[in-house]
């Protein structure tokens, strides 16, 4: 079954594009700024959307994410709210794959079942869960392959060829590279070693890989999309929507405009590097 | 029953399964950049624990380093007191350092040092397990990182000025509410960073498997010292156990050798904070409910959202919204009864041990004795009662004074 994802990394690689992935938080700063800022992503170029569910305790990410988390959950996020999201998105566009990312915990306690039927419903296309690592696998990510959802797994510079065949065996849609050891934010990935990696990677799967973590400017998106089938910016983005929050934590009047103009920017990184490169 | 009496066919001591599971509680909930490492430190751990010079080396270091055997002391004034059971006092306050901690940072540093690793870090909420992080790293020449609430640095200088003078680095933590939970977000932050050369070793019988297993063994010399000081003593076995819980290493370290005796009644006391009904407690196993934090799946204080919750206890060593997921275990199972105590009962336990016994407990064992004056009166008088005495009370003094009202 070809799902949105497929489509969408198919028709970017028929056209010599590597696909642009955007991270924000739901409910960052609050429903209304997400869904203004959601509803503008596919237009500023984003090809595939990771929409972070909030968790109060984010052991993977670095400052920015864990301050959209914490500000997404002062500003009243929930799970129910964070699908209603997508399902608000949907009504507009049908294209672009939405991912949900996060932790387990807010699943597991909604109920697995439930939360992958009301996922399927809003109109979610994958799952990316930081915690639940393949020895884990019967408890989310079979049953969100049954219910049609493709399941991201991440692979890591720690992911050795050994372990790399477990990894990919359960994935669909896209493998996400961590181009670090690290959490979300820090360090900036190497052009070379993230290369290296990807044709590793690529050595075990067909499947696309997209790379994230450290990916702060539009050159550096550039240079990680000659590597890769995809390139991830999460931090820089919520970084963005901080730098646009008034005194009282709102979105200030034509913020969400400026956070889409710096996300166009690395869009344009993402889209022309194999372009420049072939000048 | 004798302690030499056969194990039970089905047995509650073979946990967990090769999933690192009690039950449906434990796993590996961890990101991909861990999950190999915590594959080595199995490999490692098994490989050790049948490596009779291992145990040596651990054998040696309790007797010269730690000063155990901890003595079982009979506690004749609380008992008159009480005017019931019998109560022993299993004294692993007078370990070096003070607590309990030191005996599973010695098992888990000679394991990092098996496994090549060169830097240690570690999380603390009341300091003790800091501090004796700090000191085996001083021990064996290792530099060493102890990430800590700005919170608890604040209600527990006198730890954090002893693991600076054992020459660790002591990171304050700001995320969150910046106590204990944080601190172990942040550690395992800078492990999945430093995963070449760090060993994280983690204070409690929590985190991702194997951390439940291995702390568990290395704090079960309390209880396997205190069935035979018990059979020296008394000719058989306690009839019941106390212990306080927070994460639950002391508590599963006095158990677990315990957990095939039927005749030993077993109990834990978690900390009720201002009450259960207020929601202002850390009881996670009372007013919790099954999710999956830091590694594992376990009961934990979290809201209608799965968002989790802060603990609230007057002793800052109890103070995380989880438990051990052994211990979700044997409460799910029936085989350990856990109940609670309030800060303000553990207060006045911690001045009626410190008047009656010339013993100042820290506040965590504290809240098992408020317990033990609970039942101990209506026991005969020839019921075995054993409290472990987990810690001392130094670091708690300025805390217990503020709450007294007594200006220092």
């Amino acid at each position: 079954m070809s799902t949105r994802l497929d489509k969408r990394f198919a028709a970017q690689h028929a056209e010599g594009r590597a696909t642009f992935v955007t991270f924000i938080t739901a409910g960052d700063p609050d429903f209304d700024a997400t869904l203004e800022i959601l509803k503008g992503l596919p237009g500023a170029g984003a090809d595939v959307i990771e929409l972070g569910m909030p968790f109060t305790d984010p052991m993977a990410d670095g400052p920015a994410i864990q301050a959209s988390s914490q500000r997404a959950l002062r500003g009243g996020a929930t799970m129910l709210k964070t699908l209603d999201l997508v399902r608000r998105f949907r009504e507009g566009d049908s294209e672009t794959p939405i991912v949900l990312m996060g932790y387990y915990n807010p699943i597991y306690h909604m109920g697995v079942e439930t939360f992958l039927h009301a996922a399927v419903t809003a109109g979610v296309d994958g799952l990316i869960v930081v915690d639940l690592p393949p020895e884990e696998d019967d408890e989310l990510c079979v049953p969100a392959m049954e219910a049609g959802l493709n399941f991201i797994r991440l692979a890591t510079p720690t992911t050795d060829d050994k372990r790399l065949p477990a990894v990919l065996a359960h994935t669909s849609g896209f493998v996400y590279y961590v181009s670090i050891n690290g959490i979300t934010g820090s360090a900036s990935p190497q052009a070379n070693d993230v290369a290296a990696a990807v044709s590793r990677i690529k050595r075990h799967t067909s499947l696309p890989v997209a790379v994230g973590f450290g990916i702060k400017t539009p050159e550096q998106a550039a240079e990680i999309s000659h590597a890769a089938d995809g390139a991830v910016v999460g931090s820089a983005i919520v970084g963005e929507i901080e730098k646009e929050l008034d005194e009282n934590g709102k979105l200030k009047a034509g913020g969400a405009a400026r956070v889409l103009d710096i996300v166009r920017r690395l869009a344009d990184g993402v889209h022309q590097a194999r372009v420049a490169a072939a000048e | 029953m004798t302690v030499n009496a056969p194990s039970h066919p089905n047995s509650y001591r073979t946990g967990p399964d090769d999933r690192g599971r009690f039950g449906i509680f434990g796993g590996r909930f961890v990101a991909e950049t861990l999950m190999p490492l915590i594959l080595d430190l199995e490999a490692a751990y098994d490989a050790a624990k049948n490596d009779p010079d291992f145990h040596a080396e651990i054998q040696d270091l309790h007797t010269h380093y730690i000063g155990r055997p901890s003595p079982l002391y009979y506690a004749e004034r609380l008992t008159k007191k009480f005017g019931g059971a019998k109560i022993y006092l299993k004294r692993d306050e007078l370990n070096h350092t003070g607590s309990h901690k030191i005996n599973n940072c010695i098992g888990q540093i000679l394991l990092a040092r098996r496994m090549g690793k060169t830097r240690i870090i570690a999380e603390t909420g009341a300091g003790q397990h800091g501090v004796a992080t700090a000191t085996v790293a001083a021990l064996f020449g290792l530099p060493c990182v102890v990430y800590m609430g700005a919170t608890d640095i604040e209600r527990q200088k006198p730890n954090v000025f002893r693991m600076k003078l054992l020459g660790a680095e002591v990171v304050p933590v700001t995320s969150g509410s910046g106590t204990l939970k944080d601190a172990m977000n942040e550690a395992l932050r800078d492990w999945v960073t430093n995963v070449d050369n760090t060993y994280y070793l983690i204070g409690t019988v929590a985190g991702p498997h194997p951390y439940p297993t291995l702390v568990r063994d290395f704090q079960s010399v309390i209880g396997r010292e205190t069935k035979e000081q018990m059979m020296t003593r008394e000719g058989r076995l306690p009839d019941s156990l106390v212990a306080c819980i927070g994460g639950g290493s002391n508590a599963m370290g006095l158990f677990h050798p315990f957990l095939d005796d039927d005749g030993v009644r077993i109990i834990g006391v978690e900390a009720a904070g201002h009450g259960i009904e207020t929601g202002e407690h850390s009881a996670s196993l009372a007013g919790g409910s099954p999710g999956v934090l830091h590694g594992n799946r376990t009961y934990l204080l979290q809201d209608d959202d799965g968002q989790i919750l802060e603990g609230h206890s007057i002793s800052a060593g109890l103070d995380y919204p989880g438990i051990g997921p052994e211990h979700a275990w044997l409460r799910d199972i029936g085989r350990v009864e856990y109940v609670s105590a309030t800060d303000k009962e553990a207060l006045e336990a911690f001045q009626l041990c410190s008047k009656l016994e010339g013993i100042i407990p820290a506040l965590e064992p504290a809240h098992a004795l408020a317990y033990v004056s609970k039942i101990a009166p209506d026991l005969p008088k020839d019921h075995l009662l054993v409290m472990n005495m987990c810690g001392r009370g130094d670091k708690d003094v300025f805390a217990v004074a503020e709450h007294l009202g007594v200006k220092l």
